[in-house]
């Protein structure tokens, strides 16, 4: 008995050795460890054996029966494995084939930097303040200190609205910066506490209008971002070190500002702020004009009288306003050539942002 | 405005300071240089200076003064010269074509020499026969049989102006053999005046800054005049008629006058300035104001004297009447309108004044006295009348900036020097002027304190008492309690105001010289004003966010549109309603003439122009719309549009075709969008002529209309070039931020395992599917987790007229495991309800 018992081993396991795949091995499994497997038939033969041989026949049978399936398991893993393998060189992919294309939603190129701006000046305290774009000329010009026929009125050609009114004091405009919105602000912040009116930390962002040709480099509307901080102690250096400190986290931190003496109705002094090109690194190139700095904002005090206006006292309250042209900076940036791609909306234009 | 660097050195020396660099103090003081020309003086031999710079240099070996001694005849042509021309070392024959060389022609040795600007062989000047600006170098050819290698030069040539009728002919003075850029080499800045800076709208004005700049002297002009003959006090009498439009009116006399042409140093100057010379007298005028800032104008006396008929003059300035006209210099009769204000005489108009002169009265070739005005005038008014008579002229560039009344005396006083000067003649001993109202001259007081105030830093008194006396301020300190500076403005200034104006006036002055690039940056110090935020921006700017994130491309379009366009939205069949616009008074264009009522119209312009393009164009844009309001300012309530059209997605490489989008497309997109924003909003069928009256929704939330969407009507989209079906969403932007809620309330996530269940409705066709949706939501109560359509079928199998919506249900509970009992109960609920309200048929 403990003879049949080698050979049925013996058999088992070199039956084992040559299967490849899982069908073999199933049947191998049903013939060897099934109901009828010839190491079960020398189980059901145990009784006819002496008392002796009993113990003995029955060891080797369960050691055989053990190694049997402890074959079976090593051998199952390794067609297992050698399946998978089979299977995952079969299911191999030319990765270079194009992704499934989907619908890509995108903001307009204006929109994401008018948020850049908005969100450096948000951290730097200030708010966003919008205000309407038909204006008065009261509001767009008189209240900022451009009386009818003041030459500044000049530096900006004016939209008219028909209203049947002709007297120039009288007339709507489209505004031509987003300023008259420093009036419609003070104007309300005042009204809040009118002996002692609450200091301001805003950002005025909108579309303005200019009487232009379209051209590559001129255009009817662009958005302005104008800042106003009033309080009573804003000094012209708050200004410089203010507008420094937005351009280094607009620009970088190594980027330099250089302050010119200029001119503006509704502030004094006033100034226009270059900042070092950030094409060439003040080195002279083509966007730059061979010049080394980019004409990026206007800036200045906020003059007495608009203060004033705004229902804030000049002898109590100073502060500085500032105004940059954001699609300027996005041209710059991204060497965009002609101002009208922007509303002109070609797709061709807008999804490369 | 252009202005020589010779000019100015007369006033301030700079001559030793490098031409950027006067050029970089000008611009940072508020006095930008857009252009440096040179004429003659070397160009920088670095090109990082910052400015735009053109024109040559002369070299001083090849360019040099010289003089013709004779002008012979060509023998081969007759319409050259050859020219015997000293150059200080040797004699040449110079062959020329200049028409102003003709007349000496065949004199032999001309008693005096002329002396002319001479280019030798190898120098580099302008072609002057070619068109614009070329340089060329001279080379030695035979032109007409005749050796040629050098030139003598006409302005064009040497880069001074535009002038190659003939050769210059330079003044006595110039020695032959000096070379040309030692002589008159210049450079030429033109500089953009600031409507703050009419006082340096001049020689003087540059130079005055330059001195305070630099910190060094000014030189002011002397101008003595010989004068004699009768006096014209009681002679000739001036009425001003309203001193607010004309607050001074000099006058002064010059007799005996020889008309000629200007010194060449003059006309040179007037051409480098972008000014024509005329006559020695006209020319003495120009010349003047460009130096001193003070307009002039100069009338012929003996006319005036005619016209007056042996009574005195009698000058009277006055608004134009009505229907009155003037013939001015340039022959062109004006009408005049009120504004217009007129120098006139007893018998009439003379000249348009501070703008142009009257012919009749305009000096000729005959003139010998001359009547000059020196006034000043209304800046405003002059920018009006210039304006409305289409007439810019140096004079109304300076008039209509403002011209000080304190520099009528100065300007006429050095334009009488200069007539006398060049062209003889005598001057009247006195000078008529009339002046009623001189203008309040300021005092402005000002402490360290105020300094630091607007500036931020500490300038000593002293320190900016010095900064100002550079501009010509007059500054004294007082100490009393607080140490002062009282600082009164040179009487040339207009631009100084009074009190806490004059204060910043005068601080704009102080910070300019000290330097803006001296003063340190510092930091906020101010306390953080109350931060307020900008709710509806935020909001605004989150559906931008949800709309692009759900594959939409944001677009910006112009406000300014026309009716047409907006017209399109309706199906031609309609007549045009007749719609209100806010309409430009002065548009660039017919196609945008108003500002755009329909946001929709906009976008679908986009959508037409990328039709080409895309296969799929799903746009959006968040923006204002303008309504007129009787006796307002208009209403700008923003909206949102949306436009969707083409596939459903963009194929891929191995899908089948994608279907075309379509009113579920949109609809889905809208869903989305409320959904995050947490509005409950329900869609109601909706007719509106823009849509198709089948496939258009309103979107409703309670009673309020939040807007319409759907598929373009088929005549709507016959007016647009499209591909594809056109689905559109014209929306509230206002009244959806209006809904937005503060808050939601979130449901509990249950523990307890769900039950699901697929239930098949039989509907009759009408029945809105939103309709039985809601009211399996009603009924299956908070046990109802989920209700989903998943299928619309209709056929024969449910019979004609009816469809079955087969809904997928959630049914769990948030207290207990529910058993199918429950869910039963519930269904049975659901469908009883449905049978009873909508006549439902649950599909076996």
């Amino acid at each position: 008995m403990l003879q049949k018992l080698a050979q049925i081993e013996e058999e088992a396991l070199a039956a084992l050795a040559n299967i490849q795949d899982e069908a073999a091995l199933e049947a191998w499994r049903i013939a060897n460890m099934g109901r009828s497997a010839p190491v079960m038939s020398v189980f059901s033969q145990m009784g006819a054996l002496s008392k002796e041989e009993r113990p003995l026949v029955g060891q080797r049978a369960n050691q055989v029966k053990l190694a049997i399936e402890s074959a079976f398991a090593q051998k199952a893993e390794e067609v297992k494995q050698a399946a998978l393998q089979k299977s995952l060189a079969s299911e191999r992919l030319d990765v270079t084939l194009p992704g499934r294309p989907l619908r890509q939603g995108r903001l307009h190129p204006a929109t994401q930097n008018l948020r850049r701006i908005l969100s450096i000046l948000g951290e730097m305290g200030f708010q966003v303040y919008t205000s309407r774009e038909v204006e008065s000329d009261e509001y767009n010009f008189q209240l900022l200190n451009i009386p009818p026929y003041h030459p500044a009125r000049e530096m900006q050609d004016t939209f008219y609205i028909e209203t049947g009114v002709t007297e120039e004091a009288e007339r709507q405009v489209l505004r031509t910066h987003t300023s008259p919105g420093q009036i419609r602000a003070m104007r309300q912040f005042a009204a809040e506490n009118p002996p002692n009116p609450p200091e301001i930390r805003i950002a005025l962002p909108g579309m303005v209008y200019r009487f232009e040709q379209i051209t590559s480099r001129s255009e009817v509307q662009f958005n302005q971002v104008e800042g106003l901080v009033v309080g009573k102690n804003i000094t012209f250096g708050d200004l410089k070190g203010t507008l420094a400190e937005f351009v280094r986290r607009m620009f970088g931190r190594s980027a330099k500002t250089r302050f010119r003496a200029s001119y503006f109705p509704f502030t004094e002094p006033s100034a226009e702020m270059d900042v070092e090109c950030f094409v060439c690194g003040g080195k002279g190139c083509g966007v730059c004009k061979k010049s080394g700095w980019l004409e990026i904002l206007g800036c200045g005090m906020v003059h007495p009288t608009v203060l004033q206006n705004g229902g804030y006292d000049p002898a109590v309250y100073s502060g500085f306003a500032f105004g940059m042209g954001p699609e300027r900076q996005l041209m710059l940036r991204h060497k965009i050539t002609d101002i009208r791609y922007l509303w002109g909306n070609d797709m061709r234009f807008l999804e490369q942002f | 405005m252009k202005l020589p660097l010779s000019w100015i050195n007369e006033f301030v020396q700079i001559d030793d300071i490098p031409v950027v660099e006067v050029a970089r103090l000008l611009t940072a003081a508020g006095l930008e240089i857009d252009d440096i020309r040179f004429a003659g003086l070397p160009l920088p031999d670095r090109d990082d200076h910052g400015f735009k710079v053109s024109g040559i240099a002369w070299d001083k070996e090849k360019i040099v003064v010289a003089e013709i001694r004779a002008v012979n005849p060509h023998p081969n042509a007759d319409r050259l010269t050859l020219c015997e021309l000293f150059d200080g070392e040797k004699l040449h024959t110079v062959l020329t074509g200049a028409p102003n060389l003709h007349p000496y022609k065949g004199q032999g040795t001309l008693p005096q020499p002329i002396k002319v600007a001479y280019a030798k062989e190898g120098a580099t000047i302008y072609d002057g026969h070619a068109e614009g600006l070329s340089l060329t170098t001279l080379k030695r050819a035979k032109i007409r049989g005749v050796e040629s290698y050098s030139m003598v030069c006409s302005e064009k040539e040497l880069g001074i102006s535009e002038e190659h009728e003939g050769v210059i002919f330079l003044d006595e003075d110039a020695q032959a053999g000096t070379p040309l850029t030692d002589y008159m080499g210049d450079a030429v800045l033109e500089i953009s005046i600031l409507p703050n800076h009419a006082r340096n709208t001049s020689v003087m004005g540059i130079a005055r800054e330059l001195a305070a700049l630099t910190g060094r002297q000014m030189k002011k002009p002397q101008s003595p005049l010989q004068t004699g003959g009768e006096a014209i006090g009681g002679r000739l009498h001036i009425r001003i008629g309203d001193p607010a439009l004309n607050s001074r009116f000099m006058a002064g006399l010059i007799r005996g006058v020889t008309m000629r042409p200007s010194p060449y140093w003059v006309q040179r100057r007037l051409r480098l300035c972008g000014m024509r010379p005329i006559s020695n007298i006209v020319d003495a005028t120009n010349y003047t104001m460009l130096e001193i800032g003070q307009p002039l104008h100069a009338f012929d006396h003996s006319i005036l004297q005619q016209r007056a008929a042996g009574t005195p003059i009698t000058i009277l300035t006055r608004t134009a009447t009505p229907g009155e006209t003037l013939l001015t210099l340039d022959g062109v009769t004006r009408k005049l309108t009120e504004t217009n204000v007129l120098v006139c005489d007893e018998h009439g108009a003379l000249s348009l004044a501070g703008v142009m002169g009257g012919a009749e009265s305009e000096i000729n070739d005959h003139t010998a006295d001359i009547l000059l005005e020196a006034a000043a005038w209304n800046f405003i008014n002059i920018r009006k009348t210039a304006n409305q008579h289409n007439l810019p002229s140096e004079a109304s560039y300076r008039f209509s900036r403002g011209v000080h009344p304190s520099l009528a005396e100065e300007g006429l006083r050095r334009c009488l020097y200069w007539m006398q000067q060049w062209s003889g003649g005598q001057i009247a001993p006195d000078t008529v002027d009339e002046y009623p109202q001189p203008p309040h001259t300021p005092t402005i007081h000002i402490t360290s304190q105020d300094i630091r105030r607007a500036l931020g830093i500490q300038i000593p008194l002293p320190q900016a008492k010095t900064l100002l006396e550079g501009l010509e301020f007059q500054c004294e300190i007082r100490s009393s309690e607080v140490e002062t500076l009282v600082v009164t403005p040179p009487p040339f200034r207009m631009d100084i105001g009074e009190g806490i104006t004059g204060i910043a006036d005068v601080m704009e002055e102080i910070a300019r010289l000290y330097g803006y690039d001296n003063i340190p940056e510092t930091r906020l110090a101010d306390p953080l004003p109350p931060q307020r935020g900008n709710p509806s921006l935020e909001a605004e700017e989150k559906i931008r966010n949800l709309l692009a994130g759900l594959g939409l491309q944001e677009v910006i379009t112009y406000r300014m549109t026309s009716p047409e366009v907006e017209a399109k939205l309706l199906p031609s069949n309609l007549p045009t309603p007749h719609t209100e616009y806010v309409r430009l008074a002065n548009p660039i264009a017919p196609e945008k003439r108003v500002l755009r009522r329909s946001l929709l119209a906009s976008l679908l312009g986009i959508a037409e122009k990328n039709n080409r393009l895309r296969e799929t164009l799903a746009l959006f844009e968040i923006g204002a719309i303008y309504l007129p309001q009787t006796g307002d300012l208009p209403a700008e309530p923003r909206r949102l549009a949306i436009s969707l059209s083409g596939k459903r997605y963009p194929n891929g490489w191995d899908e089948k075709p994608a279907a075309k989008l379509d009113f579920y497309d949109l609809k889905g997109i809208l869903e989305a969008l409320f959904g995050v924003l947490h509005l409950n909003i329900t869609y109601a069928p909706a007719e509106n002529p823009t849509y198709h009256p089948g496939k258009c929704a309103a979107v409703k939330m309670a009673e309020t209309t939040l807007g319409v969407f759907g598929e373009l009507h088929p005549l709507v989209q016959e007016n647009y070039d499209f591909s594809a079906p056109m689905l559109a969403a014209d929306l509230d932007l206002e009244a959806i931020l209006h809904a937005l809620p503060g808050g939601y309330p979130l449901q509990a996530v249950s523990e307890y395992p769900p039950i699901y269940e697929d239930i098949a409705l039989i509907v009759e066709e009408d029945t809105p599917a939103e309709k039985v949706e809601a009211l399996i939501r009603q009924t299956g109560g908070k046990m109802l987790e989920e209700v989903r359509l998943f299928d619309v079928f209709r056929g024969e199998q449910i019979g004609a007229g009816k469809k079955s919506l087969a809904y997928a249900l959630v049914y769990r509970s948030p207290e207990g495991t529910l058993t199918d009992k429950d869910s039963a109960q519930i269904r049975n609920r659901i469908v009883r309800r449905l049978e009873n309200e909508t006549g439902a048929k649950l599909r076996s």
